[in-house]
């Protein structure tokens, strides 16, 4: 079966947020608040338990004499955030019941059904996505709409989305369109729009591929983000020396007051 | 150009209450007392010091587990923690080492030799895990502040564990060079530690200076190491001994809440382009 992702381009986004209203109807999303942030137009701010898709607002300061979205000038930005679905996903690798998953479509899928509410995968997250629901007890995230794809459908945000910023489909074809994409837009002189997919990381590319323009860390996107379990090694190498230097220790405390 | 987003911070805060810090203490404690018993025992030492310890390990592991599982969002599926086991995640590798551990200690209790000198070596190696673990949980994670520290946590909350094991046999009335001797020698490691987080000036270690948190690491870290050190080191007395272990065991608490604090501030404060952005 074919690894599904997305390909969200900021370039074409138009911030109408229908991806996250059709997110949350579809999925029966609790509301997140109704709080104004001051903050351009975005209310939620971040991703969360109840945030599976976000609209970033990233306003750039005008230039005097150049207009609004030429190609040397950017001037206001919209980047429909969501899970980055990740090759090698931190909260997945940190799950101690097994209730994120990897389903047949190369997604990553919390069980709500078998989740725990540890909160060790929150931890476990290089982009701070997943998030325990306070009045729940268990985490939530982007499901990649599983149930829509067992279905032969697309995820709501992609269907709903009218101008085709998100895109939907297979990751291999999606990276070639980026790549495509990318080069016509150079050719139209929007020369700083770069793919967001952090393949020379630990956490070797992501199912949830981003066009920006700029600088991705101002939309928030990490420029290296790293799967937690890179630090095990270190991690369990040192709790061996210290186990055997307590052993060895105390040996020794006891055998000198014989 | 802006290179954050509004500083909202990139990574998420974890959620774990004050139960998870007070496991790290008792599970340590538990540990230590498991690994300080078993050795006492095979030494010939004093056998009422090998008895009391086992207790302490076989008391710490059901308080350790109900903790843990009124951190639980879902408490009544703790159970689901013993549906796999997944050696790339501590939580995993843990939730394993408890349960063993739980059930190794209570064995070495059995008051039948053959089933109690068969728990006992299983219990010290149980306890050193649980003296351990709970070091690389929290530094193979996404916090900048713990994975920072990954090398150096396991062996500053062994050491944490150890010096609480030993200072509760003291309080007991366990008046014994060789845990005077082990407390020694944690009280050295946690001084060191302490040393070496203060002259750590790297931005992402602030929260351990700073803050909330860098208050509660401080004062951890003083009445785990140089009070405990220099009360037992110049003094002979009986009572300096038992006043270096209430200070030991308030250390290690501290030390244990300090950390889940920092952790927590270095997630809200130091996301990775805040961090970057001190950097300019």
């Amino acid at each position: 079966m074919a690894t599904s992702a997305f390909l969200t381009d900021t370039t074409l986004c138009i911030g109408c947020k229908a991806c996250e209203v059709a997110c949350k109807e579809y999925n029966q999303v609790p509301a997140d608040g109704f709080a104004w942030s001051g903050k351009s137009y975005d209310n939620t701010m971040h991703l969360g338990h109840s945030t599976w898709r976000h609209v970033a607002f990233v306003e750039m300061e005008p230039r005097i004499g150049i207009g609004g979205n030429s190609g040397e000038q950017i001037s206001w930005q919209f980047l429909s955030d969501v899970c980055k679905h990740c090759e090698h996903a931190g909260c997945l690798e940190a799950c101690p019941t097994g209730s994120i998953m990897r389903t047949e479509f190369g997604t990553v899928y919390v069980q709500p059904d078998i989740c725990n509410g540890c909160g060790y995968c929150i931890v476990g997250c290089p982009f701070g996505v997943i998030d325990r629901r306070p009045d729940d007890g268990r985490a939530f995230k982007c499901t990649f709409c599983y149930d829509r794809q067992r279905a032969g459908s697309m995820p709501a945000c992609a269907q709903a989305c009218p101008t085709q910023s998100i895109l939907f489909g297979d990751l291999e074809e999606l990276r070639a369109k980026a790549d495509g994409r990318i080069e016509d837009l150079h050719a139209r002189g929007v020369k700083d729009a770069v793919i967001y997919d952090p393949r020379d990381t630990s956490v070797g590319g992501i199912h949830a591929m981003f066009i920006v323009r700029g600088d991705p860390e101002a939309y928030n996107l990490p420029a290296r983000p790293e799967v937690p379990t890179v630090y095990l090694r270190d991690g369990w190498r040192s709790a061996a020396a210290a186990a055997a230097l307590a052993v060895v220790a105390t040996a020794l405390a006891f055998r000198r007051s014989r | 150009m802006s290179s954050t987003y509004y500083d909202v911070p990139l990574l998420k805060p974890p959620v774990w209450t004050w139960e998870v810090p007070a496991y790290f203490f008792i599970g340590g404690a538990a540990g230590g007392a498991a690994v300080i018993g078993a050795i006492a025992q095979w030494t010939g030492a004093n056998g009422n010091l090998a008895r009391d310890a086992r207790w302490i390990a076989a008391a710490g592991a059901p308080v350790s587990a109900a903790l843990l599982t009124a951190d639980l969002g879902r408490p009544e599926r703790f159970i689901n923690m013993l549906r796999v086991f997944k050696p790339q995640s501590a939580m995993s590798v843990g939730s394993w080492t408890l349960s063993a551990f739980s059930a190794s200690t209570a064995a070495a209790l059995v008051p039948i030799s053959a089933i109690s000198t068969t728990a006992v070596p299983f219990s010290a190696v149980l306890g050193c895990g649980m003296l351990t673990y709970t070091g690389v949980l929290i530094g193979a994670t996404a916090i900048p502040v713990w994975n920072a520290h990954v090398r150096t946590l396991p062996i500053h909350f062994a050491a944490s564990g150890m010096a609480s094991a030993a200072a509760l046999l003291t309080v007991m009335g366990h008046d014994d060079p060789a845990i005077n001797r082990i407390a020694l020698g944690a009280a050295a490691v946690e001084t060191l530690m302490g040393a070496s987080i203060e002259s750590n000036r790297a931005p992402v270690s602030e929260p351990l200076r700073a803050g909330l948190s860098g208050l509660v690491v401080r004062t951890g870290g003083v009445l785990s190491g140089p009070v405990p050190l220099l009360l037992r080191g110049l003094s002979r007395s009986r009572r300096a001994r038992q006043a270096a272990s209430i200070a030991a065991l308030a250390g290690s608490l501290l030390t244990r809440i300090g950390w889940v604090l920092a952790g927590r501030a270095s997630a809200r404060g130091e996301s990775e382009s805040h961090a970057r952005r001190q950097d300019d």
